[in-house]
């Protein structure tokens, strides 16, 4: 089963360790990296990695505006807007796993070395196959 | 296996398919074809006369694609069956492959995909994985591509400029999946040297000799991004740099300059330093403002404003950067360490964290926040 892992740059309820990266030691910089890196390795390992991509912050909605007209576009983002920093896609045996390993993947040092405790979303696939039933 | 032997014969097989009467879309389908059936069974058993075997093998499946095609048209089949009698002409056609692969009317990235399958020899597979696309979607790229050259011939002169472009591209997706096309790019490059008589050829050769003799130094555990000045100039490799560097003087004793000889000028001067202080940063700006000539890029014009910051001091590069469009990505980041170098460091630090939140890669944007965080660990009593 495959499940979508997401992080937030903002949207998510606040982290217990919530000190903006920039304001973190670099050696604390360089223990977050390793970890993320270290995660991603790991789940290649026993097979449940899938895939991994990072967002830039920037971007625009966009919509048809109808024959004739170009799209119309409404951005940059307000900074109310619920934004989406990046993704992970597992696939793995069980809800209870993807929920284990959101968890770790959560608690990713941050200042002072200690854990984050980020909020990730954790969003089921939905399967493009049908299960047989009759 | 190593496959480096086999795919240098792609371009010429390809050239043989085509003189023989095979367009040369069909005739790059077949020899991808005899390829991949090589690269398959060779291991076990290579042939004798490799190129010969892919010769034959490239041209059974293009009759055989031929002869389907026809009967579905329910045409005759318009090639000879039989190929000329007498040896194979000499002729290398690998220049003329090179031209109509980086033709001006293909987009860059459907340029690069043909150019590294026929004429890097190549397989979809490997350069999708290279890409990060699927593999159904850089064969359509490529098949598109090919369509769009129909009609035109082989023998048409070509545009060495987006060739050049294009090697360059290549150049610079450096190592993913199983291929290091920043080598590939070196080989094409090489190959192109032999080719042509043309100095920018031997300049853009150079600049990626030059580059490459630093890559191992470029980046830390993890991937981690080294800038030049942390470098650990040891590691740099001195036979790659030697051959750069008689390379582009050869080049430029011929005085035709170009952008790939003036950049490799740089990456020479840069080769050549023990440090970022002991470096000729005057020289360096003196090779921007001819590149400047030639190109009046923005990113020349930025990197320009840096080395100024070298050269006569951080406000002095401040100032130079007043003339460069501030919407370029690393303008941001230019900004932040000219700041620092001019002892403003809460600035700096702010503008470190701006730029990360404006990088373009990952590795750059981890940089970049390891940066503010470092510059801020410095403000702290």
């Amino acid at each position: 089963m495959k499940y979508l892992l997401l992080k937030h740059y903002r949207g998510a309820p606040a982290p217990v360790n919530d000190v903006p990266m920039d304001k973190w030691t670099p050696e604390e910089v360089d223990a977050h990296m390793q970890y993320m890196r270290d995660f991603a390795a790991r789940l290649e390992e026993t097979g449940e990695f899938v895939d991994g991509q990072a967002l830039a912050p920037e971007g625009a909605f966009v919509r048809y505006d109808g024959e004739g007209h170009p799209p119309v576009t409404d951005g940059p983002f307000a900074e109310t807007k619920d934004l989406i920093a990046g993704w992970m896609v597992i696939d793995v045996e069980s809800w209870d796993r993807a929920v284990e390993l959101a968890g770790e993947l959560s608690a990713a040092p941050g200042a002072g070395g200690e854990p984050i405790h980020e909020w990730l979303e954790v969003r089921p696939f939905l399967s493009e196959q049908t299960t047989v039933t009759e | 296996m190593n496959e480096s032997p086999l795919r240098e014969l792609v371009p010429a097989v390809i050239g043989v398919l085509v003189r023989r009467g095979a367009d040369f879309a069909s005739a790059e389908d077949a020899v991808q074809e005899a390829l991949v059936r090589a690269l398959d069974t060779w291991s076990d058993d290579p042939p004798r006369d490799p190129k010969a075997w892919l010769v034959a093998v490239a041209w059974r499946k293009f009759l055989d694609a031929a002869r389907a095609e026809a009967s579905r048209r329910g045409r005759e089949l318009a090639v000879d069956v039989e190929p000329p009698a007498g040896p194979v002409p000499a002729t290398d056609d690998t220049l003329r492959l090179y031209f109509l692969c980086a033709h001006p009317i293909l987009p860059p990235a459907s340029a690069v995909a043909l150019t590294l399958r026929a004429v890097g020899g190549l397989t979809t597979r490997q350069i999708a994985a290279a890409y990060l696309v699927p593999e159904a979607t850089m064969a359509q790229r490529i098949t598109r591509a090919k369509r769009r050259l129909a009609g035109l011939r082989l023998d048409q002169p070509g545009d060495l400029g987006t060739v050049l472009r294009v090697l360059y591209l290549v150049f610079n997706e450096g190592y993913s999946g199983d291929v290091d096309l920043a080598a590939e790019a070196i080989r094409l490059t090489r190959h192109l040297v032999a080719l042509t008589d043309e100095p920018e050829v031997a300049g853009l050769l150079a600049l990626m000799l030059l580059h490459h003799a630093r890559r191992a130094s470029r980046t830390g555990p993890g991937g981690r991004l080294v800038p030049l000045a942390e470098q650990d100039r040891s590691r740099w490799d001195t036979g790659l740099i030697t051959e750069g560097v008689m390379i582009l003087q050869a080049a430029l004793a011929r005085d035709r300059l170009g952008e790939y000889q003036a950049q490799a000028a740089i990456a020479a001067l840069h080769a050549d330093a023990p440090s970022t202080s002991e470096t000729d940063w005057v020289q360096i700006v003196e090779w921007y403002d001819e590149l400047l000539l030639l190109t009046d890029s923005p990113v020349v014009r930025l990197n320009r404003a840096v080395a100024v910051g070298e050269a006569d001091g951080p406000r002095a590069g401040l100032v130079a950067l007043a003339d460069v469009d501030p919407d370029l990505p690393r303008y941001t980041a230019a900004t932040a360490y000219l700041h620092e170098r001019a002892g403003d460091l809460e600035h700096a630090a702010e503008l470190y964290a701006e730029a990360s939140r404006a990088a373009t890669s990952v590795p750059e944007r981890d940089h970049l926040t390891r940066e503010a965080a470092r510059v801020r660990q410095l403000l702290r009593p």
